[in-house]
């Protein structure tokens, strides 16, 4: 805190691996994420069909309706890389409408899910219900959870792309941000495929 | 101390791990010794059995987490950098975040001792007491409704965090941050582990968090993950817990190995024999290491295939372990031996990893396992490996390190001493747990009937852990003592083969003036091959720029304990403070000029 | 190695009946215990072959190569493949060893009985044990009565949380596991009373859940059958038993324990023959009046968490004597 300060990009630094730091950070803890939904994930398989009472998954999930949200947020991938692409020309004008949109249809996917959870609730699906209300809760509501901190992220580059504070100097920073919202939305896929669509 | 509030250097963050960590491994030690006064008499009345539920999982819960880890991460922290030929590790803030999760972490589960009266209850009365491994579903909130619990599972959450965030950063140190020439396999074989390890601590972490969560929403928000009326099992909670709980007992015992790998090389003036096996072995180990999970589980009655395939998982896993011991003998053999006090403790781990290996074997077999488990011999077990292994492993480390780190030598005539009452004490204490566990002692049991015929030997146990504690004395005294007269070490008081002793002790801030260039595995030492290095210069040719400190990494580290106690005191608003406070300080961490 | 010995002289030399370390694993009296200690004999063996080779192997290179002035400096040897080869082959050998008869053993050891075994329901309670006996329509507590040299196959869980059954004469433990069942069979060799404990940590008297299992013959045991499928005695009218009995079926003792024919109570053990076991509070103390009598006046203060609450108002001493003389007498 107490230094000169030169925004200079760690980047370029050397590194044993030729690979950022930062960005090698990051596919550790996409490594560690992984693990954490394949626990997830699998105790909701485990625990699948053991619901001593209902609501049961074929009498609750909608599948077309999810499926358009999961359209969404393989969209809002698009949209991510349309973004990084733009930030790496240093095209900031096209650089700030695509991180938006990739924040916004994040907040439809999230949008969709509250609809989706307020439905189940009114049906009698809740936390405490049954096996399958638990698990499907906590499983969705974490990857929830992740999505909203990649939308509160994504809006933060956004403002500070609007200050003039975002360069195709920060790539890397949105390159990063990509990782974490591709991640989110493949880790969607699975849940998506696991829980509704093989049922 | 305003520096070391916000320091980001690996090396203090070194030390503050240290001091705390084995500030914590004498509340651990503590307890065992409260422990074992109340065991030494069959029908004792020590402490209440309420108390003593407490006192053993505290123990477990002190020595595995705030202990044994954060022991290990102080050598990480430390000497990591130093053997790769780095200034510091990646990401210097995360390694303060790190470390102040860790105290934090720690404070909160210990401050479960003393706040009973804030929940209605008495001094002594809500720390953590269903055990170290928090068996379901004596846990769920119907059997134990205080908030014993919910201090445990809010509290390795917390650490579980400062775990990981250190992973991901040793991970990219020491993949990323070497020096030019120095391959993956010219880097030390402490470091080596080191790296093996974290990848254990980032993969196997996130299961007992989902765990532990499950354990959150049970008692706070009436799922019932663990509640077999509703269809559920609590042996799902067993899987969790031991699909981590094994790497994690991996965890603690590669970087002693780690430690002993470097230790002997040097007192013996060989090079490690079968260095490249000694590492695949450890890679071998950290994926080996996943698949052996339900040996912890073999008297649950998962049926004889299951049992049939971890046993032959558990049997292969002792081979990479044993090819370690048998390399460790082939360095010493034809060396030329200083018995220093470093080197006698990387004995004393081999001598007693031995035993504890040996016993695992036994345990392996799961018909006589179900003799030996939840008895005094799993704790035989557990104790020879974990304090006969870890522990003097990570003593072996102190010993040759501290020079290092401190600029001064420990007393070797003090070592010594430390060195034959703790061996001779962990011997007492633990060799007869193996018969009190045959003779039909349980474990976890605070009290015993005279007639199980155990009481004399459990008398000898409980003399032998008050040896153990005399010698920790003496440790203690060491360091006093040499604090401020103890002989200076120079850079090289052992003739050391690594990057670590080619420069002062303690280095300076920048390490080194010059990023030395390796050729080898062994750069300060001559061999057939290859003349020593040349040492870097005393003083750097151009000023180094070094970043500051940061107030940041502590101020997020704070959201934690604050987020962890809207549970646990019913106050929701608590947990937007402390989020706020989590993400406030990463925001300005993350926008905080800071350059490495 | 002395030690081992020396316990298995003395255990031999008091076999049978309790003898000095009654709760021992290293005295088998069932087919059961015997396979696991033939198994655990034989590692023991190789492990302790191997202990002697390798600690030797340590102690020489310490002493034949520890530093003497003048010694040259050592040849840097790295490393030698064919030793590599060679000690990683070796232990795996001596593994097949042990994975080979440890796997038979396994599957001898699975639960499986004959459909004629005498069948017991163990459940785990927080802090007692409760056996029926589904054949015979008979349910007791803490004290398991089977005939020796019949084979028995025990049906464990639980009712609460997860206890563990263990009897180590007669063999390992099995997790009680509510809504789980599992399975020990075994046949015992030699009638005597065996102790055992709950192995699985369960709470505040975790260390207080004990019980016996009594081995006797066949004749003993079809007595005590028939004993237990009877009622209960009645008291002699005139008698303290008899006063014990009213005391009882006027106190809230009848909301948690079974009397049969006088109370329906589920939550306690059965009462309905408590006279004639060996011990009480599952194995806890002798069944003499002294400790009952304490146990009913206040058994949390010796029984941490007990859920046997003291009566409120409490009992006067004359109402526990009677008790005490009541359940005495129901033999």
């Amino acid at each position: 805190m107490t230094h000169a300060a030169v925004a200079h990009s760690a980047a370029a630094h050397h590194t044993s691996l030729g690979l950022d730091n930062r960005k090698m950070a990051f596919w550790a803890f996409i490594g560690s994420e992984c693990l954490l939904f394949t626990s997830l994930i699998s105790t909701y398989l485990v625990y699948k069909g053991r619901s001593v009472v209902g609501p049961y998954p074929h009498e609750i999930l909608n599948i077309p309706f999810t499926s358009v949200s999961t359209f969404d947020l393989l969209m809002s991938s698009l949209m991510m890389v349309l973004a990084l692409a733009a930030v790496q020309r240093g095209d900031m004008k096209w650089g700030k409408i695509w991180l938006f949109c990739t924040a916004l249809l994040g907040l439809v996917f999230l949008g969709g899910q509250v609809i989706e959870f307020t439905e189940f609730v009114h049906k009698g699906l809740t936390l405490q219900t049954n096996l399958f209300g638990c698990t499907f809760f906590v499983l969705t509501g974490t990857h929830g959870a992740h999505v909203t901190v990649g939308v509160l992220w994504l809006l933060t580059l956004w403002v500070r792309a609007l200050q003039g504070k975002l360069t195709s100097a920060n790539a890397m920073t949105v390159e990063i941000t990509g990782l974490y919202w591709h991640f989110v939305d493949v880790v969607w896929i699975v849940i998506f495929t696991v829980v509704y669509l093989i049922q | 101390m305003k520096s070391w509030l916000t320091t980001t250097d690996h090396k203090r963050i070194g030390l503050l791990y240290f001091f705390t960590a084995f500030a914590f491994f004498l509340i651990g030690g503590i307890e065992a010794l409260v422990i074992r006064a109340q065991l030494a008499q069959p029908n004792g009345h020590l402490v209440t059995a309420e108390t003593y539920n407490q006192l053993f999982t505290m123990h477990g819960t002190t020595m595995v987490f705030l202990a044994l880890m954060p022991l290990s991460a102080s050598f990480f922290n430390y000497i990591v950098p130093l053997q790769i030929g780095a200034r510091d590790v990646a990401f210097p803030r995360l390694n303060a975040f790190s470390y102040w999760v860790f105290l934090l972490g720690g404070l909160f589960l210990n401050a479960s001792w003393f706040v009973g009266p804030l929940f209605h209850a008495g001094v002594l009365n809500v720390a953590p007491d269903g055990g170290w491994f928090g068996y379901a579903n004596l846990t769920e909130r119907q059997f134990s409704p205080g908030p014993n619990i919910d201090f445990w599972l809010l509290g390795l959450q917390i650490l579980g965090i400062s775990s990981l965030a250190a992973g991901f950063n040793f991970i990219v140190t020491i993949l990323n941050l070497r020096a030019p020439g120095m391959k993956m396999m010219r880097v030390p074989a402490f470091t080596w582990m080191t790296l093996v390890t974290q990848f254990l601590v980032i993969t196997a972490f996130p299961v007992i968090t989902v765990a532990l969560v499950f354990l959150m929403f049970d008692r706070f928000f009436g799922t019932h993950f663990y509640v077999s009326q509703a269809g559920a099992t609590p042996i799902l909670w067993q899987h969790l817990f031991w699909l981590f709980g094994h790497p994690e007992v991996y965890i603690l015992i590669l970087p002693a190995m780690g430690i002993v790998s470097e230790v002997l090389p040097t007192f013996a003036r060989k090079p490690l024999f079968g260095y490249t096996v000694v590492v695949y072995s450890g890679i071998l180990i950290g994926f080996m290491g996943w698949g052996v999970w339900s040996h912890h589980m073999f008297s649950v009655g998962l049926g004889p295939i299951a049992d049939s395939v971890f046993s032959a998982t558990t049997m292969l896993i002792a081979v990479p372990t044993g090819v370690k011991i048998f390399n460790w003998i082939a360095t010493l053999w034809g060396g030329d031996i200083r018995g220093t006090t470093a080197l006698h403790f990387a004995v004393g781990f081999i001598a007693m990893f031995i035993i504890g290996g040996l016993s695992g074997v036994t345990h392996a077999s799961p018909p006589a396992d179900l003799q030996q488990t939840d008895t005094y011999y799993v704790v035989a077990h557990i104790h020879y490996v974990l304090f006969g292994g870890t522990i003097m492993g990570l003593f072996a480390g102190i010993y040759y390190w501290w020079p290092k780190m401190t600029g001064r030598l420990l007393s070797e005539a003090l070592g010594k001493w430390h060195f034959w009452l703790q061996f001779v004490g962990m011997n007492l204490a633990f060799f007869p747990m193996h018969l009190i566990g045959l003779l039909g002692m349980p474990r976890r049991i605070y009290t015993y009937s005279p007639e199980l015929g155990v009481s004399d030997l459990n008398l000898l146990s409980t003399i032998g852990a008050f040896l153990i504690a005399l010698s920790i004395f003496v440790f203690v005294v060491n360091i006093v003592r040499t604090r401020r007269r103890g002989q200076q070490a120079g850079n090289d008081p052992w003739g050391g083969a690594t990057l670590e002793w080619s420069i002062s002790s303690p280095p300076p801030v920048y390490n080194f003036s010059v990023i030395p260039t390796v050729a080898n595995r062994l750069p300060r030492w001559k061999t057939e091959h290859h003349e020593p290095m040349r040492d870097p210069p005393a003083t750097p040719p151009a000023p180094i720029h070094v970043p500051g400190g940061s107030w940041w990494p502590m101020l997020a580290a704070l959201g934690l304990p604050i987020l962890a106690l809207a549970p646990l005191t019913h106050t929701l608003w608590l947990a937007f403070v402390g989020v706020a406070v989590l993400l406030g300080g990463i925001y300005l961490w993350a926008f905080e000029p800071f350059e490495v | 190695m002395r030690k081992r010995f020396w316990v298995l002289t003395a255990a031999l030399a008091s076999s049978g009946c309790g003898g000095p370390f009654p709760q021992s694993a290293l005295h088998p009296h069932s087919d059961f215990a015997r396979a696991s200690d033939v198994l655990f004999t034989d590692i023991f063996w190789w492990a302790a072959a191997v202990f002697v080779v390798v600690e030797a192997l340590l102690v020489v290179a310490l002493i034949r190569f520890r530093h003497r002035e003048g010694r040259p400096a050592p040849t840097p040897t790295h490393g030698h493949t064919l030793m590599e080869i060679a000690w990683t082959l070796a232990p795996a050998v001596i593994l097949v060893f042990v994975a080979v008869p440890t796997v038979r053993t396994i599957f001898a050891t699975a639960g499986e009985a004959p459909a004629d075994a005498v069948k017991v329901q163990v459940i785990g309670h927080q802090w007692w044990w409760e056996f029926k006996y589904p054949d015979l329509a008979l349910t007791t507590a803490n004290e398991m009565h089977v005939p020796v040299g019949k084979p028995v196959r025990v049906a464990i869980t639980s009712a609460d949380v997860i206890h563990s059954f263990w009897v180590p004469p007669l063999g390992g433990k099995r997790d009680a596991i509510p809504g789980q069942t599992n399975y020990i069979a075994f046949q015992a060799e030699s009638v005597g009373d065996y102790s055992g404990q709950c192995a699985e940590f369960c709470g505040a008297s975790h260390a207080n859940m004990r019980l016996r299992v009594v081995v006797e013959s066949d004749s003993e045991f079809g007595r005590w059958a028939t004993v237990h499928l009877a009622g209960p005695a009645a008291p002699t009218p005139g008698t303290a038993a008899e006063r014990g009995k009213a005391v009882f079926a006027r106190s809230a003792c009848i909301g948690c324990h079974t009397i049969q024919d006088v109370s329906p109570g589920v939550i306690g053990p059965n009462l309905t023959h408590v006279g004639g076991r060996t011990t009480i509070a599952s194995g806890l103390f002798p069944n003499d009046s002294a400790h009952l009598a304490r146990w009913i006046a206040d058994a949390p203060s010796l029984k941490p968490g007990a859920l046997m609450m003291r009566m409120q108002p409490p009992l006067t001493d004359a109402d526990i004597a009677a008790l005490v003389a009541y359940l005495q007498s129901l033999k």
